[in-house]
């Protein structure tokens, strides 16, 4: 049901960094500690919406799941678009270009409740990174806010052209904030890499909606006519709808009535030809082996507000944009076509583990290890079942909150240090016992240890695989390949112990040891703002880790309308 | 069971964590104040877990005690599901008086005194956690958990030497081993789901545990595990995830065996443990002998006996010749364990070596003894045959109270070791010498507590090796009787020890050096002391409580 809402909470998430980096880029430059003021306090406020959504999300999760439950008991038609719908709250809906079905339409689901509040929090911590950035701070400042309005966009968005409006949006600061700002070997080509990977895939991604569009337009019209009327009329719709529309809601509901079941090459199903396209293009972003590429050099040239941002908040936007328009909306290609992206997804968590074992400089390390713990994200939704996609959208914050913690650890030590490689380091433990303990923190959490919030989102992921095993089918052509979800994630396990080895190297050598006074004459322990910023990124990963209950039954309720849609019963 | 209106068993998994964190807000210079602060913490979750062991005990029962089970993550069906019976509180108890000796013995610490007490108190709680899990997720969580703070332990007070080697092998060694044993784990939770309803109705008439579960949800309840698991093979049979079930099934107990027999550790998992142990400041190596192993010994009796009947007896073929199962094969390995790793601790000269070989022989009769159980109860389950039950309920007690025993002895002699190391600064056997002219009150303890450890009648060494070796007798005779060399030896290493140290003419390197025990020490052995002495002439007092448990568990419901 579309209210209207007399608080616009998520308009006013996605504008007030925005109204906050004019207001900046206003200002003269001089004036740097009140673009930081202007800046802080537009993160806090975004970071408090956040939190008041999730909150509110989290009081009345148990009605809405009541009213799915509902939804489910009585059947019917339409029934997951009905239940995608109970699912949203804090929509806002104005007509934006008709002629084209464009709607400002807004919305907040179980799924993106958490990864608003996890942007919020990444936020804050990012611009208390970046309070000692002397040159251009105006830019940078503006631009960061930029980016910040571009992911909470895209997390609350509930129309595709909005949702790729702010997708762009968050990438094009990326680019700027990269080059300009970001670490002098390596900055202009990560930056240029990082953009053109992340928008063509995003190219790719945005030529598959539109042709979705089109193709529900065309069912709306024709077949499903009065299934569109139907809706209209039970207000799923608003009143003002036409079939032609970019609306994620009206999508499900041409989804979920077979219209892309229809075929498009032959008698090969549209769902089927463009699923790849759809979820690969968004994948990108997310770090999907073989289009993982961009990710490590653009962790590694980022100034470190930049990467936490990166790899903590913008990875998920990838992820959340693949489920949200990849799985939700084509539930028959992904059926079709995850059962082969997993091994690809097991490559990255393999693979990225190994690699990052090899790293010298301490950034890097980090990078690989995103790589590989986004790979256990696309692992959840490849099993698609309720327990394996509620570990990816546990991974998904657990794994934004601590690799923010991680960069922001390695970039306290490099603003000392003036190096990130790992061998000349050592002994930083004494100096900067804080950080030492965050690191220690994040990497256990990393490798998955009990008592974290990493081992309360891998659980369920591993678990989600045994699930599916016997259930999943990879169907090429004549070949067929069942119960195979068990070795991958045998093998996935592994990665588990990589980690630790890589973790408890890395950690021994930077932090532990001999601190060499000589080398470093002027590293000093950190400051209060900075350990603040410790204690808000680590704290949710042993409050998720010791309760997961805090977010996992949210992300159950987001999910169900999903796992509706792709048959499965929850 | 309440205190401060929260349920005890969570209390005494959260106090030293919470005491530990508090510890870490005290400003680092007042080494006094935190050493006491500690010292308090610790001796209210001892007294904790002694009212806890003498409150089950007063219940008179062999079923759980003290449960609480509350929703945690209701996702993959894991709740906050503790409880406690006789084999669990004879190791609630353990842990709770270990913990203080160990506080005391580590006054002697003098850099970051406040991590290095914190981190003993996080120990604790990931004990606590262990033995009182009733839930497999729970169980697997604190089991992980205790690796950490024994990890930064042996990492940053063991000494200078060994200690990174032995602290990363240590590591890497118990996770990696612990891998199958979470694949494992993850397998059995999602497919007790699979068991379907009609099953789940029969079996929930005999096991109280099945009552509040629902049918096809899944569920890491160990009481429901334990009734749906094996029920999988013998009712339901056939083909799962595509490969046979009993070849899944023997993976499965491979994952568990092969993470529990690091832990023990039984030979030739073992390699891990000297280094570990030697390298360990004092209070490392007493909770890490003390109970840390036991962690492991417990998962066997907790879980994989009761997991897997079918596959402990399942037989094995080995080249055609031979016709064996795995409850063979586990107490051929422990027979080993005893004989090798008394040999082992003969031909040592480093003295917390000796002792840490000491703790492979030890070891290797609760090994024994939980390998005759495996073969009983196994027996019992797929066939009905009860004819190795009583002796089974002889070994298991005893297996349980050599837990116990060992946990008393080892730490008393890792506790008087590292006092030792403390004043000569060297851990090597052939420059001691003699000590009993410079200080006889550490050699009267000293001999004393090698004594327990050797198994002398009137200590209690003697009571449950003596139950170990009459429940294996007439299973695994031949075994048994290849373990008695091992005892032999036992006396050896232990006579060899006590010569090296105490006997001999005096070492004049040490003329000016103070040798005698100091009166700390001395308090925190006492308790030892006395347990040793009490438990050898009467162990009814914890023996009559293991027995409840030990024989409601071999009372196990027969397969028709």
């Amino acid at each position: 049901m579309v209210e209207t809402v007399s608080f616009p909470v998520l308009s006013l998430l996605i504008f007030i960094p925005i109204i906050a980096a004019v207001i900046i880029l206003f200002l003269p430059r001089e004036q740097k500690d009140l673009i930081k003021g202007i800046a802080v306090t537009a993160a806090f406020a975004v970071f408090v919406l956040g939190l008041f959504t999730f909150i509110s999300y989290n009081n009345n999760h148990e009605m809405i799941r009541a009213a799915q439950d509902a939804i489910i008991a009585e059947g019917g038609e339409s029934s997951a678009t009905r239940m995608y719908d109970e699912t949203l709250v804090f929509e806002e809906r104005v007509v934006w270009v008709e002629a084209l079905g464009i709607t400002y339409h807004l919305g907040i689901d179980g799924l993106s409740a958490p990864m608003v509040l996890l942007t919020g929090m990444v936020t804050v911590t990012g611009v208390l990174m970046s309070w000692r950035i002397e040159d251009r701070t105006r830019e940078f400042m503006a631009f960061f806010l930029l980016l910040v309005s571009g992911v909470f966009g895209v997390f609350v968005a509930n129309d595709l052209f909005v949702l790729f409006f702010f997708y762009e949006l968050a990438i094009f600061p990326m680019y700027l904030l990269i080059a300009t700002w970001g670490w002098v070997k390596l900055r202009e080509y990560a930056a240029m890499k990082l953009t053109l990977y992340i928008l063509i895939g995003s190219v790719v991604a945005l030529v598959g909606a539109i042709a979705m569009v089109l193709q529900a337009n065309t069912f709306f019209v024709n077949d499903g006519a009065q299934i569109f009327a139907n809706a209209v009329e039970s207000g799923i719709l608003p009143a003002n709808s036409s079939e032609l529309s970019f609306s994620i809601t009206q999508l499900t509901l041409a989804a979920e009535n077979g219209a892309f079941n229809l075929p498009f090459v032959g008698d090969i199903s549209f769902a089927n030809v463009w699923f790849p396209f759809i979820f690969l293009g968004f994948a990108v972003l997310a770090g999907v082996f073989p289009f993982h590429n961009w990710s490590p050099d653009g962790h590694v040239a980022a100034p470190t507000a930049v990467s936490m941002i990166h790899a903590g908040v913008l990875m998920k936007v990838g992820a959340y944009a693949a489920l949200r328009v990849g799985i939700q909306l084509m539930p028959e290609g992904a059926h079709t076509h995850l059962p082969w992206i997993v091994f690809l997804t097991l490559i990255n968590v393999v693979y990225g583990a190994f690699i990052a074992f090899r790293q010298r400089d301490f950034k890097y390390v980090i990078g690989f290890s995103s790589v590989s713990h986004m790979g256990l994200v696309s692992m959840g939704f490849a099993t698609m079942n309720l327990v394996g996609m509620t570990g990816a959208g546990l991974q998904m914050f657990s794994h934004g909150a601590m690799t923010a913690l991680f960069f922001g650890c390695v970039g306290m030590v490099y603003d000392r240090a003036h190096t990130r490689d790992i061998p000349s380091l050592g002994g930083f433990i004494k100096i900067m016992p804080w950080v030492g303990v965050a690191f220690i923190i994040g990497g256990l959490a990393s490798m998955g240890m009990p008592g974290l919030s990493g081992f309360v989102a891998e659980f369920p992921i591993f678990q989600g695989m045994w699930e599916a095993s016997p259930t999943t089918v990879l169907q090429i052509g004549s070949f067929s390949l069942t119960n195979y979800y068990a070795i991958l994630v045998i093998i996935a396990a592994l990665a588990i112990v990589i980690t630790a080895a890589y973790v408890l190297r890395v950690t021994g050598q930077v932090f532990f040891g001999e601190f060499d006074r000589a080398k470093y004459p002027d590293v000093d322990d950190i400051t209060l703002r900075e350990r603040f910023i410790l204690v808000f990124l680590g704290a949710p990963l042993i409050l998720l880790g010791i309760y997961p209950s805090l977010i996992a039954p949210m992300l159950e309720t987001g999910l169900r309308p999903v796992l509706a849609l792709l048959g499965v019963a929850t | 069971m309440t205190i401060i209106g929260i349920d005890i068993l969570t209390f005494l998994i959260a106090a030293p964590a919470v005491g530990a964190v508090a510890l870490l807000m005290l400003p680092s210079q007042m080494k006094g104040l935190v050493r006491f602060a500690a010292l308090g913490i610790s001796i209210v979750i001892a007294a904790i877990s002694i009212v806890v062991f003498f409150a089950y005990n007063s219940m008179n029962t062999g079923a759980y005690g003290m449960v609480v089970d509350l929703p945690w993550f209701e996702l993959i069906g894991v709740g906050w599901h503790l409880g406690i019976d006789g084999i669990s509180a004879a190791m609630v108890l353990l842990t709770g008086i270990l913990t203080p000796l160990a506080i005391l013995v580590s006054f002697e610490i003098d850099d970051r005194v406040n991590m290095h007490m914190a981190l003993i108190l996080f120990f604790a709680t990931g004990s606590f956690g262990v033995f009182a899990a009733m839930d497999l997720m729970i169980f697997f969580l604190f089991y992980e958990l205790t690796l950490v703070p024994m990890y930064f332990i042996i990492n940053q007070w063991g000494s200078v030497d060994g200690r990174e080697y032995a602290s990363k092998k240590f590591f890497i060694y118990s996770l990696g081993g612990s891998l199958g044993m979470l694949l494992a784990i993850q397998l059995i939770g999602w497919s007790v789901s699979t068991v379907p309803a009609e099953i789940v109705a029969t079996l929930s008439e005999t096991t109280p545990a099945l009552l509040s579960y629902v049918a096809g949800s899944p569920s890491f309840d160990i009481g429901v595990i334990t009734a749906l698991w094996p029920a999988l093979t013998t009712q339901i049979g056939g083909v799962f995830l595509g490969v046979d079930i009993q070849t899944v099934k023997t993976l499965a107990f491979l994952g568990f065996f092969i993470a529990f027999c690091i832990k023990v550790p039984v030979w030739p998992f073992h390699t891990w443990l000297p280094d570990a142990h030697s390298e360990a400041p004092t209070a490392g190596s007493m909770l890490l002998a003390g109970v840390m192993l036991k962690l492991g010994a417990y998962g066997f009796l907790r879980l994989v006996i009761p997991f897997f009947p079918d596959v402990w007896v399942g037989e094995i073929d080995i080249l055609g010749a031979i016709q064996t199962n795995f409850a063979t094969i586990f107490a051929v390995l422990a027979m080993l364990g005893v004989v090798l790793g008394a040999y082992s601790a003969f031909g040592q000269t480093d003295i917390k070596r000796l002792v840490a070989y000491s703790s492979v022989n030890h070891m290797g009769f609760v090994a024994m003894g939980l390998a005759v159980a495996a073969l009983a109860y196994g027996q019992a389950y797929m066939t009905g045959s009860s004819v190795h039950i009583q002796d089974a309920i002889l070994a298991t007690n005893g297996a349980v109270l050599q837990m116990f025993n060992h946990g008393l002895s080892s730490a008393g002699m890792f506790l008087l070791a590292g006092g030792i190391y403390h004043k000569t600064h060297t851990r090597d056997m052939t420059q001691y010498g003699g000590f009993w002219v410079k200080a006889p009150i550490l050699g009267g303890i000293f001999i004393f507590t090698s004594m327990a450890s050797l198994g002398l009648p009137g200590l209690n060494g003697f009571v449950s090796e003596f139950l170990i070796v009459r429940g294996a007798w007439s299973v695994f005779t031949s075994l048994t009787v290849i373990s008695m060399l091992g005892l032999l030896f036992t006396g050896g290493y232990i006579l060899k020890g006590i010569r090296a140290v105490l006997h001999g003419p005096f070492n004049m390197h040490w003329k000016d050096h103070k040798l005698e025990i100091d009166l700390r020490e001395l308090v925190a052995i006492a308790p030892l002391m006395a347990l040793m002495l009490i438990t050898g002439i009467a162990p009814n007092w914890i023996l009559s409580v293991i027995n409840a448990s030990v024989s409601l568990m071999m009372g196990i419901p027969v397969q028709a």
